[in-house]
């Protein structure tokens, strides 16, 4: 896993374009921040939910991950919005709520 | 030592890709292009070239199975015309922004419809902003010339650019000429071992082909369009390098006849010599007439055209092709490379030989003839063309 380096694109210039674009570092797109584009949240009741990690098995990207206490909890790094999470959760736990500018 | 032999053009370039020493062959057989994969799948299979030939099921997927080959370091080549060229379009875009390198021949055809098999500028021009080096052959030897010389200035690390080399359709793709075969050592002295420093490893991982987000995609462009334009330092170089090895030079303008000429004539491709047995005729009567050609057409060699064309006073361009709508593409292109001059001729554009029309010494000396006409008194036509059936009409 590459580091979160939160390094936008806006920080390279045309002269620090390798030729052909190529990626010279394997998988550094983990170290992409990918989910500023997300225009709704997914937000866990702890109550409701009962561990069974469906959440993390449809989410397709890896955005899903368990904590130490074994809730599966988004990682806004990373999560799009897509609401497959919440539509899969058979408790009913994920509700989408609007993204708000921080 | 050179041997002198007789070589059809088409022959011609399969000896030079022989004599590059390329390891993979992939190309769809296509009129007027055919005999050159023709001869070169009798080569690999006869073991004359120790290549990998793949016999692809389309033009796209001709291109397409070199990129790759280039991507793990293999020296590819291809070779296509017309609709083939259009099939494999958008990945010849591709080619030249992942900055692979490698040479593909284009034997130039006319494009339908009309159904037409015979040679124009049609496909080549619908080629010009793929960002692929370009380079325009007159005869035989020119085509094997530029075929080796283009893998020394695609591979060059400063380069790293695919190039395509033209020659015409049938008027030069099937004419057998008298030419000069070098001697392998003599080639090898030129063109060195291919080193494609981004070559696909499992020991060393790395993406070639990514997303370019709109955060990006400027900057991709941009480096990708300097790369080209600076490609033109090597270039000259590569053809300096040449002449020193082979006796032969080139430029990016050809000139011929110039001295002190008033009125040139601007072709390119293997017209140039029929259109020069007119500007020996029109020299031995004493007129200034001269002929340019253009050698390169990409990166578009401006400080040379600029100073070609100096001091002259008439620009006759010779347009094999028509951009729908607006004209004559290398009018377009001159006229607007000498805009920002001070002092510029007077630029006047004719189109002819189009889907393999011919155009015979007296076909050049309409073309003289009607563009000092012109540029003397105007013209009031939509579209000048040479040989044109019905009386134009008013632009």
């Amino acid at each position: 896993m590459v580091e979160k380096k939160l390094k936008s694109a806006y920080e390279f210039t045309w002269k620090d374009m390798k030729v052909g674009n190529i990626v010279t570092e394997p998988g550094n797109a983990s170290g992409r921040k990918t989910g500023d584009w997300r225009s709704d949240r997914p937000i866990l009741d702890k109550d409701k939910c009962i561990k069974c990690a469906f959440c993390w098995l449809y989410c397709p990207d890896a955005a899903i991950k368990q904590t130490d206490d074994g809730y599966f909890v988004s990682d806004f790094f990373y999560c799009k919005g897509c609401g497959i999470c919440a539509n899969v959760c058979p408790k009913k736990a994920i509700t989408m709520v609007e993204e708000i500018e921080e | 030592m050179s041997k002198r032999v007789a070589l059809e053009a088409s022959h011609a370039v399969a000896e030079a890709v022989m004599m590059a020493d390329v390891d993979v062959i992939s190309a769809y057989p296509i009129t007027p292009q055919t005999h050159i994969p023709e001869r070169l799948a009798e080569m690999v299979a006869n073991g004359e070239l120790k290549a990998s030939y793949i016999p692809v099921e389309s033009e796209h997927s001709a291109l397409s199975a070199c990129l790759g080959s280039v991507a793990v370091g293999a020296r590819s080549f291809t070779t296509t015309a017309s609709q083939g060229l259009e099939l494999m379009h958008e990945v010849v875009y591709c080619g030249a922004a992942m900055r692979f390198p490698m040479v593909m021949v284009v034997c130039n055809r006319s494009l339908s419809a009309p159904i037409s098999v015979w040679g124009d500028h049609s496909d080549v021009m619908s080629c010009r902003d793929t960002g692929w080096i370009q380079v325009f052959c007159e005869n035989s030897q020119e085509a094997f010339d530029l075929t080796i010389w283009g893998y020394r200035v695609a591979e060059d690390k400063q380069v790293m650019i695919p190039v395509m080399v033209n020659l015409d359709g049938f008027t030069l793709s099937h004419v057998t000429e008298p030419m000069f075969l070098p001697e392998q050592s003599e080639v090898d002295k030129f063109l060195p071992k291919f080193n494609y420093p981004y070559a696909l490893n499992p020991d060393k991982p790395i993406t070639h082909g990514g997303l370019g987000q709109p955060d990006i995609y400027t900057e991709a462009k941009i480096a990708q369009e300097v790369a080209l334009r600076k490609s033109k330092s090597v270039i000259i170089q590569g053809w300096k390098e040449f002449g020193d090895i082979f006796g032969r030079y080139y430029s990016p303008v050809e000139k011929y006849k110039t001295e002190d000429a008033k009125t040139l004539l601007l072709t390119m491709g293997s017209y140039s010599e029929t259109a020069k047995v007119m500007i020996d005729e029109r020299r031995a009567r004493g007129e200034s007439v001269g002929l340019i050609s253009l050698r390169l057409w990409r990166p578009f060699p401006y400080e040379e055209f600029r100073q070609a064309v100096s001091g002259v006073e008439t620009l006759i361009v010779f347009d094999r092709s028509i951009s729908f709508g607006m004209g004559g593409p290398v009018f377009s292109e001159a006229k607007s490379a000498l805009y920002s001059e001070a002092s510029r001729p007077k630029v006047v554009g004719l189109i002819g030989g189009l889907g393999g029309r011919d155009m015979a010494v007296k076909d050049f000396e309409y073309v003289l003839d009607r563009g000092k006409e012109i540029e003397e008194k105007g013209s009031d036509r939509m579209i000048e063309v040479v040989g044109l059936r019905g009386e134009m009409i008013k632009a």
